[in-house]
């Protein structure tokens, strides 16, 4: 009989630079489900680990902004593709980290594969939005452009394990930064086995980076890093750590931040356009004369 | 014709690229400017004198003459300048925007109307030649009203979000080395969407600011719409961190900024930072050379190098180091060094003792540290802020010189092999707000402008301005734009994240 069987569980680990190390520190915290029972160990991160990722995202920035726009598209693509192969699994794992019945999870983990494959789209369009030819007085080619500012921090949302995870991660990943993630602290099953499905797509090692472990010990390294350009606080919101003092600190290299709001959103109604993507780029302008 | 023939023909051809001859005095007319002996400060449409009895005095830079008494703002006048801007928000921001717009176009005739007085003026207050003042800062400055005020009925289709929303009241803060243009970048797209403004000009520099004051009078801009408040670094402050101000655009220095954004945190005020440079002008040897001198000395002494976006590090091929540095000398020798209202000068004075100073210190170190410095034969005025242009070869890429932004009349000329060496060593810096790039190969140019960290790059060209042109830093040179579409964004409520 099928209930006879023991299962075999899984050992939760960290995902960084392509690969899923242990914590170096050696410690773990429990992860318990919405009534409190025993889920698994999780890895809980330290400062070197911290380090150690934003050294991974930083080396894989520059491929990952290079590859074309399509291919970058095709790559998040694929994250959506291996989700809904997998959407049984993260069903049962929302709904166990959430608290929500059957019909709920499946609700969340749709509509973060469906966020994945709205955003794979965004990819070859966003820079015709917001980019474009500037009429200079003069006889020259202007063109301003957005470009990913670089190496992105995010502490994912608190209650929206998966869909506040996919909300915040993907948009980021769509101009060519790359990211290290603080998942859901008390929620945290449900983005490591993302980053499963991450580490088996096409997105290249290190482009995601995703951590668990205690919010409050790990938003002001990253906070306070110099080789992170900036910073997304919207998973503060409902934890102990002071966004006061992570702005403070994210001003020593004058990191763009995003400031936690006063309540999670709602993910469900979708992305508010390019808002997201945007908040993570720069704007380039080139100027080119024109003449014989 | 054979080699030899030609050889021996060019030595006896006269040098005519280097000017022998005297130039008679050009002066314009300093009448033009009429400095009052005191400044009151700009609160609520009028003039009016501060709570303290506290000024300071603003001089004349390239004569240390002493031009007005102006009043130092504190904290109350702060107070009640933010008070008029708050009053002044309801009405100007429910203002339809063709009203808006109008007004703006108002203050974009009249500022081209006065040009050259306020070219006079902003030439004596700040030291730099008339000629830029004339043909750059002033018109620019109507230039960027007259773009802005035709957003003010158009926002809706900015691209900036549904229904765009003004924030309230923006408190300003600007530098001294483009005073009346940095005021005008501040204040037109400000008002444009529809906030009302508090804005601090430069300590030395605050005179074309109060001479625009008199501009909004006439133009019958509703009082309170824009405020101006003179004082130094602590009225500054009580700007940034009044509990009623609702965004804060600050140009200036790094470390300012840096000390701004932590001031800020946790406040919910919008922040735009427009900081530091130290851009690097890479010269492939396929360059157009004797354009990309010119370039270069554009790059680095307009303005005595009180630029922002200066292009403060050359990186020349190695193999056409020389040639470069030969041409660039040559050139330098023909630049006139003098009086700013003369209109022969291109360049002019040191804003102030203390910029001179910190020049003065850094190129020090850029000897003590193994450059070789190098400046034309140059008589400096014995009264007066100066410095001559000074070229440094042999530069470390560590070097003060080469990592600093120095903020004045002093290129640091550094090589490079390969187009990935050019790339490693541009940036190499903290900064990152512009750059510019010398090659004929259009491949390789949009190459260079893929890989630039830079806010602005400007190709086979150097220091162009545009209102229509977003302008802004990458990495620690802040962040926002100011200039065309993006530049509305700073001024508006950021658009929701979630739908």
């Amino acid at each position: 009989m099928a209930t006879d069987r023991l299962d075999v569980r899984k050992t939760y680990k960290l995902y960084l630079g392509g690969r899923f190390p242990r914590s170096e520190s050696g410690r773990t915290f429990e992860i318990t489900d919405s009534k409190g029972r025993f889920l698994a160990n999780a890895a809980r991160a330290s400062r070197k680990d911290v380090r150690d990722a934003v050294v991974a995202a930083r080396k894989a920035q520059q491929g990952w902004a290079a590859a074309t726009a399509y291919n970058r598209g095709q790559v998040l693509y694929r994250v959506a593709e291996l989700l809904e192969g997998r959407r049984d699994q993260f069903v049962a794992e929302v709904a166990a980290a959430e608290g929500l019945s059957t019909r709920k999870a499946t609700s969340q983990v749709d509509a973060a594969i469906d966020r994945w494959v709205h955003y794979a789209g965004w990819t070859d369009k966003y820079a015709q939005v917001d980019g474009g030819l500037n009429p200079v007085a003069g006889p020259y080619f202007d063109l301003s452009v957005p470009e990913p500012t670089g190496v992105v921090a995010a502490i994912a949302p608190q209650r929206s394990s998966l869909l506040g995870l996919t909300a915040v991660l993907a948009p980021l990943l769509v101009s060519g930064n790359t990211a290290v993630v603080v998942a859901s602290e008390r929620r945290a099953l449900p983005a490591i086995t993302l980053s499963e499905v991450l580490a088996t797509s096409d997105v290249p090692g290190g482009v995601v980076n995703l951590l668990t472990g205690h919010v409050t010990e790990l938003a002001p390294v990253l906070a306070g890093h110099l080789d992170v350009d900036a910073l997304d606080l919207t998973g503060c919101t409902g934890t102990e750590v002071d966004t006061e003092e992570l702005e403070r600190l994210a001003a020593e290299n004058v990191k763009r931040v995003v400031p936690a709001p006063a309540e999670e959103p709602a993910f469900d109604a979708g992305p508010a356009g390019p808002a997201r993507i945007l908040a993570f780029c720069e704007t380039k302008t080139v100027w080119h004369p024109k003449g014989t | 014709m054979s080699q030899t023939e030609t050889e021996t023909e060019t030595e006896t051809v006269p040098d005519v690229a280097t000017p022998t001859w005297e130039y008679d005095p050009a002066p314009e007319a300093r009448e033009l400017a009429h400095i009052r002996s005191s400044y009151g400060l700009f609160i609520d449409g009028e003039f009016v004198d501060p709570a303290g009895d506290g000024s300071f005095a603003t001089i004349d830079p390239s004569t240390e003459r002493h031009l007005a008494e102006v009043a130092l703002a504190g904290g109350e006048d702060v107070d009640r300048a933010v008070a008029a801007a708050r009053k002044a928000f309801g009405p100007w921001s429910a203002a339809s925007g063709r009203d808006r717009g109008r007004y703006l176009f108002r203050l974009a005739r009249l500022l081209a109307e006065r040009a050259r007085e306020f070219a006079v003026l902003e030439s004596i207050d700040n030291g730099k030649p008339i000629r830029e003042t004339r043909d750059i800062d002033v018109p620019t400055a109507a230039a960027h009203l007259f773009y802005h005020a035709g957003w003010a009925d158009k926002l809706d289709w900015a691209g900036l979000g549904p229904q765009p929303r003004p924030l309230g009241v923006a408190g300003q803060v600007i530098p001294w080395n483009f005073p009346l243009l940095m005021l005008i970048w501040k204040i037109a797209p400000a008002l444009a969407c529809g906030n009302t403004v508090v804005i601090k000009p430069a300590e030395t520099t605050p005179l074309s600011a109060m001479l625009f004051a008199e501009l909004c009078q006439q133009a019958e801009l509703p009082p309170g719409v824009v405020n101006i408040v003179t004082g130094a670094g602590e009225t500054g402050a009580a700007i940034v961190s009044h509990g009623d101000v609702d965004k804060v655009a600050f140009t200036g220095s790094t470390a300012v900024g840096k000390a701004i954004q932590r001031e800020l945190a946790g406040s919910g005020k919008r922040l735009t930072l427009e900081l530091g440079g130290k851009a690097a002008n890479v010269v492939f040897d396929d360059a157009p050379i004797d354009q990309a001198v010119e370039g270069i000395v554009d790059g680095i002494f307009f303005n005595q190098g009180h630029v922002c976006c200066a292009g403060s590090r050359l990186l020349v091929q190695e193999n056409v180091h020389d040639l470069v540095v030969d041409k660039l000398k040559r050139r330098l020798e023909t630049l006139r060094l003098g009086d700013p209202l003369d209109k022969n000068t291109d360049i002019g004075a040191i804003n102030s003792a203390e910029q001179l100073e910190r020049i003065t210190s850094l190129v020090d170190i850029g000897e003590a540290e193994g450059g070789e410095r190098w400046s034309p034969a140059c008589e400096l005025p014995s009264s007066g802020f100066w410095f001559a242009p000074t070229v440094f070869t042999g530069v470390g890429a560590s070097s003060r010189i080469a990592v600093e932004e120095i903020f004045g009349p002093v290129l640091s000329v550094l090589t490079f092999r390969t187009p990935e060496e050019a790339v490693a060593k541009a940036n190499n810096t903290p900064y990152g707000l512009s750059a510019g790039v010398w090659t004929e190969k259009g491949s390789r140019m949009f190459w260079m402008a893929d890989r630039l960290e830079a806010g602005v790059v400007w190709a086979n060209t150097f220091n162009r301005l545009d209102p229509t042109s977003p302008f802004g830093g990458y990495k620690e040179s802040g962040f926002g734009r100011e200039g065309g579409r993006h530049g509305l964004a700073a001024y508006l409520a950021a658009p929701a994240l979630e739908g």
